[in-house]
């Protein structure tokens, strides 16, 4: 009988299963379409930013979204309530300002940083299936350390849903003083869900009221965030709408605007 | 002999159980100063704590300031038919509250009061709403946060001796098979890790038996596999004695259906929170159920029953709130007399009674389990339950104060379960986490000043430990004798049909005669496989104990003839003050387990005036009523 | 009822396959087996069945079999799954059940894995610190207040989204800086604590625990049985808390005028770290000393020079018997040799962060 102080221990193996995976369903599917869903509407929504036309109907007050607020000098007149102080080269997109700032927040944003990490970083693209890459250094150093900028966007994001308020009440306009049409209820409907994804965000989240200690002592902080929180749950679905109510909002005016359709009118 | 490598470890206190007795005995010992050690069958955090659903019984009157210790012991009594250990029922109840506030600092997280207390819920037999809770998972808080304090404690070791292992260590899924006496002292124990079949000896002067029950004995169980008796038979093997071993606790409501989660526990709360009994005609049972000693806290009608959820100081008690035992064998009945469920249970309803909202609020963890385990919605459709085995009352007979086995041994301490005394007959819901938290820490603490005071350290003999190695591998070197799982279930047949919740004496002697069977079969039992981590190995093991515990449930059944809290005899249905003057004792001889009788000690004066004549005189014998009057006149 | 379930989960005693890895350290293979599965069952009772029948060394954790305790921890047809949680009837009646054991923890035999990584991971995660001034009993807290951090007091420590964590399932290497899902929620759940005393939790989760590393891919909320919000409740808030104090440019800029830069990296004290760093290496199996290091963090230690008031950790006190000796017999002591003079905490060579001078009054109290 001998005795010994520790048990043999090194480094031990894992177990030597040959499957890269043995999930059975279909755990490819979400990837697949989270990248031709993302891809088709980055596609879309290039050309038309440098289209640099149809994005403004006269008679209405219509701006879209992704031309909101026009700055550069070949900016419709009426488009640019900022004022148009930027050239006119075709390489900037004509609303300069805010796009980069919107980009960024959609880039940054929790939900849209998991489904690209899955989908086109396959990092991993669905759980318990492995991740495409040699190493992995997650959100520890530059560039990927930026995403914590998310805050500061989402404080662009809500200056710019303001600006998209703005646009959206301006529009109910007609030659004739006020009015009201389909094209409205669009860029209405579109502002409340940019608002609801805007706010939903996790940052903001945190600033409400994410933060606190003691919610008992912040009662109103405390009622604001139990609210985000609710809409918290659904960011990833109000991701997906908006982006869908953004290209449709894009869409209409561009119709409009390029005199495909006429806009169905209420109130003059 | 074959070189056979065994580890050797020196503690002061080795924990036998990583359950909350176990945790909470190992803290105190460690802050205590002494080098301890903490044995767990499992990985660390998995122990059968965690199933305890309602919460731990504490006086601390946060919900209601009438309630304080002696309403607290004169239920714990009561609850137990008179038979507790007076003086354990009484540390108890006095020192549950400072347990409970300890665990706050420790970093537990209550559900609270709108004045931010503790916030303490309705339990069956307890007078006043008294168990702190989380939701419905205490235990998993209990457990987390002992195991967490556990690991602050190392951390501080850490800190001033460089080493997290320094003075307290946790060895996860390892089995303890033998202890190791020098004389009559506690020299050490024996076992082996799970993982990779070694062996290993703790080399201690004091070690403290935490391992919990031995529901795994029972067809229908609510207890998981570690739960084999272990502490049990490692107590009588060496010398000390167990008590009230007949009173085993079926809880009255685990699920019957559907049967992967046969067994599992519909905790109390359920009932607490409005839930009723109903039998297959619809009918709402347990009003036919109230025994007479607790018709006046009772009601008789579902009005009153009803109002009391709303208003319990100005009416009686719905009767699914009566003691576990009482619940129980009223749902044996119904399903006797035929009015049960397909299954062979009955309906908790409580999806009628509140809304779906409100279930879901109330009882997370119950709403969830239902759901996802057996695809039930509780919040829509009745639970089909029925009587599980649940908890062992009896165990180690040890002092009260102290948790110091009694018989022939020293060093040797219990708490928990596995200690047996404190409730008496039947143990009231809740009482057990206080149990483990307020014995376990007295337990530690007069361990770590037993090992204190020892002028030499004991030794271990080189013989015990070499037969404990060649008892060890004896299953894997036979390979002709049957396979411990098909022993299991016979040993689980025998007990579940014949010395199950109802008992008759014709039925117990056939039981004995078949365990003595088992006893030849088990003693030739043969594993297949290796040493690593050989489940087969480990049960035939564990079967020895299982074993040796049964025997003395079986023997302690048939002597005691009359009915009481846990223990239920067809043929002497009733209560019989003579038997609560009376513990069974049961011991090992050689081989054989031995019985004898031996007299409950008196409760103090002060005590016994906390109560009723007329409720007293259902349970004391002439003789002492006399007493208890003499003392009464004294006093007036 | 009863009609419709067994519908559900297939005719009484029908025959499934399953496969099943057996196996240990040295190798295995998926080995088929055909299991009688009753209605009603879940996975743990059809591996209960196999042990019972064709398979008696099956190695398989299980306690509670409720899912309350986190032990039947293994992946099912590839997910992680609880197996006492995995009901047979979400499976068609012809489909093949492949059970394997966690993937992300070395394996010990067939089903059952060595997860200690998590329990060593859960060590060095500072514990709940009681406020100074507040006695047992004195706590108050309010219901709203403890809701938060109760969430993730639910986790029963399956270890399930430890082990789907691609950061170390698929990256071996950052085990050592990575404390994964279960200790972010933890450092959240006190953080979150109305009394904790501590206040450096969220620089402790950036700095030791490798919040950093997580991409928030929400895996560990996908498999949690408890249905804990990992990332939306525990992770992304700590992030955010991080990013309060870290990257906040408000305060960067007060740090910079007012060179108060060194604040927010200071909270760790020097014994913490050092204590972290050690176990990290000795964990790993990558032992860094001086000159061969390859480990940029000790390297980068190295290279700050000697520090001057570096609090050196107590020696262990090696054990003594009832006379205060030590035990030299190979007989009673609990190794093979005497012990270290150097205490048992120290391991040669010396990490290159320990090379350098203490003083020897650190002790003494400063005038």
């Amino acid at each position: 009988m001998t005795s010994t102080a520790t048990r043999p221990r090194g480094a031990r193996a894992r177990a030597a299963i040959a499957a890269k995976t043995l999930r059975t369903d279909r755990w490819w599917f979400q990837p697949l379409i989270t990248v031709i869903g993302l891809s088709a509407w980055v596609a879309y929504a290039t050309v038309r930013v440098f289209m640099h036309k149809w994005y403004w109907v006269d008679a209405y007050h219509y701006l879209t979204p992704f031309y909101s607020p026009c700055v550069t000098d070949r900016c419709v007149e009426g488009s640019s309530h900022f004022g148009s102080f930027l050239p006119g080269w075709w390489i900037i997109p004509d609303a300069a300002l805010t796009l980069p700032f919107l980009l960024l927040f959609r880039l940054t944003c929790y939900y849209y940083r998991k489904a690209y990490y899955r989908s086109f970083w396959l990092s991993p693209p669905a759980c318990a299936v492995p991740d495409g890459h040699e190493s992995y250094g997650g959100e520890t150093r530059f560039p990927l350390l930026g995403q914590n900028l998310h805050r500061y966007f989402f404080y662009a994001a809500a200056i710019i849903s303001l600006i998209n308020t703005y646009d959206a009440i301006y529009a109910f306009h007609s030659p004739k003083g006020f009015g009201f049409g389909f094209g409205n209820l669009i860029l209405l409907a579109n502002v409340v869900m940019l608002w609801a994804y805007t706010i939903s965000c996790h940052s903001c989240r945190h600033i409400i009221g994410g933060r606190l200690k003691h919610f008992s002592k912040h009662p109103v902080r405390y009622k604001a965030w139990t609210f985000i929180s609710w809409l918290n749950v659904r960011h990833m679905q109000l991701a997906w709408i908006t982006l869908g109510t953004l290209a449709l909002t894009d869409f209409y005016v561009m119709a409009v605007g390029a005199g495909w359709f006429n806009d169905l009118r209420f109130i003059n | 002999m074959t070189e056979t490598r065994i580890e050797r470890h020196h503690y002061d206190v080795v924990v036998i159980g990583a359950g909350g007795a176990g945790l909470r005995a190992a803290i105190e010992a460690r802050l205590a100063g002494k080098k301890t050690a903490i044995i767990s069958k499992s990985l660390f955090g998995k122990a059968h704590t965690v199933m305890a659903e309602g919460g731990a019984a504490a006086a601390m009157g946060n919900v209601n300031s009438r309630d304080n210790w002696q309403v607290h012991f004169r239920d714990t009594m009561r609850g137990g038919k008179f038979l507790n250990n007076f003086r354990m029922a009484e540390l108890h109840a006095k020192e549950s509250p400072q347990r409970i506030w300890e665990l706050e600092t420790y970093g537990a997280l209550f559900d609270r009061t709108k004045d931010g207390k503790i916030s303490q819920r309705n339990f069956g037999g307890h007078e006043y709403p008294r168990l702190a809770h989380v939701g419905d998972r205490t235990g998993l808080e209990l457990i987390r946060t002992l195991q967490q304090k556990i690991v602050s404690l190392q951390q501080e070791d850490k800190r001033d001796l460089g080493d997290y292992e320094a003075r307290i260590k946790i060895f996860a899924e390892t089995t303890i098979t033998e202890l190791l006496l020098d004389g009559e002292r506690v020299a050490g124990a024996f076992g082996y890790y799970r993982e990779s079949g070694e062996f290993i000896l703790f080399e201690a002067p004091a070690v403290v038996l935490a391992t919990g029950g031995v529901g795994r004995s029972y067809k229908v169980t609510s207890n998981s596999w570690e739960y084999t008796g272990d502490g049990h038979a490692l107590a009588l093997r060496a010398g000390a004695t167990l008590i009230n071993m007949e009173f085993l606790q079926f809880h009255p409501t685990g699920m019957v259906w559907p049967v992967s989660v046969k067994g599992i526990l519909v905790t109390e709360s359920v009932r607490g929170d409005g839930g009723v009994l109903k039998n297959s005609d619809g009918k709402r049972f347990m009003f036919d159920y109230v025994p007479d000693v607790f018709r006046k806290q009772y009601a008789d009608n579902e009005e009153e029953a009803d109002r009391w959820y709303k208003d319990p100081d100005n009416n009686r008690r719905p009767p699914e709130l009566l003691p576990r035992d009482e619940v129980a064998r009223a749902i044996n009945s119904e399903v006797k007399a035929g009015r049960g469920t397909p299954a062979g249970g009955v309906y908790l309803d409580i999806a009628s009674r509140l809304p779906a909202e409100e279930i879901r609020r109330r009882l997370p963890s119950m709403y969830h389990q239902f759901k996802e385990l057996a695809d039930v919605d509780i919040t829509r459709e009745p639970m089909e339950v029925g009587p599980t085995c649940h908890y062992v009352m009896g165990g180690v007979e040890v002092d009260p104060d102290s948790g110091a086995a009694f018989g022939a041994v020293r060093g040797l301490f219990a708490a928990g379960e596995v200690s047996g005394g404190m409730h008496g007959s039947n143990r009231l819901g809740g009482n057990s986490l206080s149990d483990l938290l307020v014995f376990g820490k007295r337990a530690g603490g007069h361990a770590a000043s037993y090992a204190d005071q020892l002028t030499s350290r004991p030794k271990v003999p080189v013989a015990a430990v070499e037969t404990a190695v060649e008892t060890a591998l004896a299953p894997l070197q036979r390979d002709t004798g049957e396979s411990p799982y098909t022993l299991q279930q016979d040993l689980q047949a025998v007990m579940g049909d014949l010395v199950g919740i109802i008992r008759r004496e014709g039925e117990l002697v056939d039981a004995l005669g078949r365990l003595a069977e088992l006893r030849e079969r088990v003693a030739k039992v043969s594993a297949a496989g290796g040493r690593r981590y050989n489940p087969g190995w480990h049960l035939a093991l564990d079967l020895r104990n299982m074993l040796v515990v049964s025997e003395c449930t079986a023997k302690a059944a048939l002597e005691r003839q009359e009915s009481r809290g846990g223990h239920t005899r067809e043929d002497h249905p009733a209560m019989d003050p003579k038997w609560r003057r009376v513990n069974l004792v049961c011991s090992l001889d050689g081989d054989t387990v031995r019985l004898t009788h031996k007299p409950l000690p008196k409760m103090r004066g002060e005590l016994i005036s906390l109560f009723d004549r007329a409720e007293l005189s259902k349970y004391l014998t002439d003789e002492e009523l006399a007493e208890f009057d003499a003392l009464a006149q004294k006093e007036s | 009822m009863g009609e419709q379930k067994s519908q559900a989960a297939g005719k009484p005693g029908a025959k499934r396959q399953f496969r099943i890895w057996r196996g240990d350290e040295t190798g295995g293979d998926l080995q088929d087996y055909t299991v009688e599965v009753n209605e009603g069952e879940v996975v743990l009772d059809v591996i209960h069945r196999l042990q019972a029948t064709d398979a008696p060394d099956l190695a398989c954790r299980w306690n509670c079999k409720a899912g309350k305790c986190g032990s039947c921890s293994m992946e099912i047809n590839g997910k992680p799954r609880l197996s006492c949680m995995t009901r047979m009837s979400t499976f068609e009646e012809t489909e093949t059940v492949t059970v394997t054991p966690l993937r992300t923890f070395p394996v010990i035999r067939d089903l059952v894995t060595d997860v200690s990584f998590n329990y060593e991971k859960a060590r060095e995660t500072p514990a709940f610190a009681p406020p100074a001034d507040v006695a047992p009993g004195d706590y108050r807290m309010q219901q709203v207040d403890v809701e938060r951090s109760q969430e993730f007091r639910k986790c029963i420590e399956c270890f399930l989204c430890q082990n789907v964590c691609h950061v170390i399932r698929d990256h071996e290497e950052n085990k050592q800086a990575f404390s994964g899902p279960r200790f972010f929620i933890r450092a959240a759940e006190l953080d979150m604590h109305p009394l904790d005393a501590k206040t450096d939790r969220k620089e402790y989760a950036q700095a030791e625990q490798g919040l950093g590393f997580c991409n928030i891919t929400k895996c560990c909320t996908e498999v949690c049985p408890e249905h804990i919000k990992i990332t939306d409740n525990g992770i992304i808030p700590m992030k955010e808390r991080v990013v309060d104090r870290r990257y906040d440019p408000l305060v960067w800029l007060g740090s910079k005028i007012f060179r108060r830069g060194q604040v927010p990296q200071t909270f760790v004290t020097s014994a913490q770290q050092s204590g972290a760093a050690h176990s990290a290496a000795a964990h790993g199996g990558v032992h860094s000393h001086a000159g061969g290091s390859h480990d940029p963090r000790h390297e980068a230690e190295a290279q700050k020079g000697v520090n001057w008031h570096r609090q050196v950790p107590h020696p262990t006190a090696a054990p003594v018997d009832a006379n205060g000796r030590l035990p030299l017999t190979e007989l009673t002591f609990d190794r093979a040799a005497a012990p270290s003079p150097f205490g048992d905490d120290v391991t040669f060579p010396l990490p290159p962060e320990h090379l350098n001078f203490a003083h020897p009054s650190q002790d003494e109290p400063k005038h």
